[in-house]
């Protein structure tokens, strides 16, 4: 009894390493003043990367247009920083609900359908997005971008300085909050109930799971976290620019899943570092050898397909019993 | 037996598939505390009737209720909520969690605990002890923390049936349930469902007429998709069309 309870508990307990690394994550800005930016961007596609987890490595829905959320939470935060008030985490609450609220909306269609159909439709989604910040340039300054968005201080007490410590502390706190919570999220009865969604819909529905509720619910969380990222992106730059919605968005930070390690929260993190660092050092290199990679990249992951890109470590070696689904 | 009353109850059931009618005005009625068989030909629309009552398929045409509720139209997963569960003839396991996992996830799920996302699996005891029980019942306990698709062809089909068995049925309805299990084991895990709770009521699709006969007290048989005959094992032992519809003469005595 003891014991079993102690094994179903073990993979929601804190590894000693954990708090290590959020350590080493949080002194980073301080240690290394110089690169607070790129701590910043690296705690923000981390956390887009860690709600794309969500859906794909916990709920097995496949999407490449996650950048719809990401850009909608950029573009509210931004422009409630413009038009409302300029306080970064009501902004950034603001920026979450308008991705949450996107995401319910979306989650009634992307659900249905096969994952062909979800992928086209989270492609075609994220254009549709794109194409109107483009169009409503009244609104959103279309092609230049959303321009003199000015930050408020964090809390009312920390300015956002020229060197990024402030906003990387701040990305990171927002990374961090997040986290948590999706972390107790997936280990829970209901992480539990997504992951039998993912690995057999069927069944699940059979021991009595609203198997499309349930995914409508990630996916809608997600999305809000997506938003959260976005929304980091536009406060900690000043700025909501069209490639918030970029295809490239999307695809980036599938790349990083796959880097990392999806179905595994800390993949996406790890991800967002390899991938963040890689492209600082390649591309200062050469910059046409860095789009070589993605490209490769790009055609390997379609190549592999959605199973092992799930689980890399299962190799082709191993065919399936013809039917069996375990 | 006849006084108890009626659990699952199907009223002219039909569903057709295109021009192909699959299940024909069926009218099938499982007493509580039910140990009954539905036996048939291949292609007899066995597997068809499990879906449409489970509500995997939708009917063309007929009602079913269960426990007095109409639930034609009912999501799978609400009928699965008010007791009726199922077994897959194919394996329907989820791969990549192990056997304790799987079930800590559907007991949790059946205790109504499955939307707690502020709580670890497994933090709630009652869930972990309902875990011991059902792994040694099934004596899944040494192999409880592999993989589901590492485990071997007969843990997983008594994994299959100890995930329905975690559901807490009030019918169950087991689609040949011990289909390449050992020929040694299959008796004990017949044993282990004919020792469910009386209440429980149970439907078995099995080919197996040894297994049948030792296991049914009501026994229905099932044609082309309807209903030939129902009755108790001797009277379905004693009938002559059930006979040639085994060696093979259905056409002939049914419709002759």
């Amino acid at each position: 009894m003891k014991a079993m309870q102690d094994i179903l508990l073990a993979p929601s307990r804190i590894k000693p390493w954990e708090p290590a690394l959020w350590l080493v994550a949080f002194a980073a800005p301080w240690a290394l003043p110089g690169h607070a930016l790129i701590v910043n961007e690296i705690a923000i596609v981390a956390l887009f990367a860690v709600s794309l987890d969500l859906i794909l490595g916990y709920a097995g829905v496949v999407s490449l247009g996650h950048a719809a959320f990401f850009g909608f939470g950029a573009y509210t935060a931004a422009l409630f920083a413009k038009l409302v008030m300029p306080d970064p985490v009501t902004g950034l609450l603001v920026g979450m609900a308008g991705a949450t609220l996107l995401g319910a909306v979306c989650s009634v269609t992307i659900l249905r359908g096969s994952d062909l159909t979800r992928l086209m439709v989270t492609l075609g989604m994220a254009l549709i997005l794109l194409e109107l910040a483009n169009k409503l340039d009244w609104l959103t300054g279309g092609s230049d971008g959303l321009q003199g968005v000015v930050m408020g201080p964090v809390l009312g007490r920390f300015e956002f300085d020229l060197m990024g410590q402030t906003a990387a502390w701040y990305s990171l706190s927002v990374l961090w909050v997040l986290f948590v919570l999706a972390r107790r999220w997936v280990h829970s009865p209901l992480g539990a109930t997504l992951k039998a969604v993912r690995d057999n819909p069927l069944r699940a529905m059979a021991i009595g799971i609203a198997v499309q509720r349930r995914l409508a619910v990630v996916y809608t969380l997600a999305a809000g976290v997506a938003g959260a990222a976005g929304a980091l992106l536009a406060q900690t730059s000043g700025f909501a620019s069209l490639d918030v919605f970029a295809l490239d968005r999307s695809a980036d930070v599938m790349l990083m899943l796959v880097i990392g390690g999806v179905g595994w929260l800390y993949g996406g993190v790890l991800g967002a570092v390899v991938f963040k660092l890689l492209h600082d050092v390649i591309s200062g290199i050469t910059p046409q050898y860095w789009t070589f990679w993605i490209g490769l990249f790009l055609v390997v992951l379609v190549l592999v397909g959605r199973d092992r890109l799930r689980k890399p470590w299962a190799g082709r070696g191993k065919p399936k019993v013809p039917g069996e689904s375990a | 037996m006849n006084a108890a009353p009626v659990v699952l109850q199907t009223e002219g059931l039909l569903k057709k598939f295109g021009g192909i009618t699959a299940t024909q005005d069926v009218h099938l009625s499982i007493m509580q505390g039910a140990r009954h068989a539905l036996i048939g030909p291949n292609g007899a629309g066995k597997t068809t009737l499990i879906n449409l009552m489970t509500g995997v398929l939708e009917p063309t045409q007929g009602r079913i209720t269960l426990e007095g509720v109409d639930i034609t139209r009912m999501a799978p997963e609400q009928r699965v909520q008010r007791g009726l569960v199922r077994t897959f003839q194919i394996n329907q396991l989820f791969a990549s969690m192990t056997p304790l996992e799987t079930l800590a996830m559907v007991v949790s799920q059946q205790q109504g605990l499955g939307g707690r996302w502020w709580q670890a699996l497994g933090a709630n005891r009652r869930v972990v002890e309902r875990c011991e029980v059902l792994l040694s019942l099934f004596r899944l306990t040494e192999v409880m923390n592999q993989r589901t698709e590492s485990l071997a062809y007969g843990k997983r089909r008594l994994l299959e049936m100890a995930i329905a068995l975690a559901c807490e049925p009030r019918v169950l309805l087991l689609d040949e349930p011990v289909a390449g299990v050992p020929a040694g084991e299959r008796e004990e895990l017949l044993h282990t469902v004919a020792a469910l709770p009386a209440d429980v009521s149970v439907m078995l699709i099995e080919h197996d007429m040894d297994l049948v006969f030792e296991f049914a007290t009501r026994i229905t048989v099932l044609v082309n998709g309807a209903v030939l005959t129902e009755g108790t094992p001797q009277e379905i032992a004693k009938d002559p069309r059930v006979k040639s519809v085994y060696l093979g003469h259905a056409q002939e005595r049914t419709h002759g």
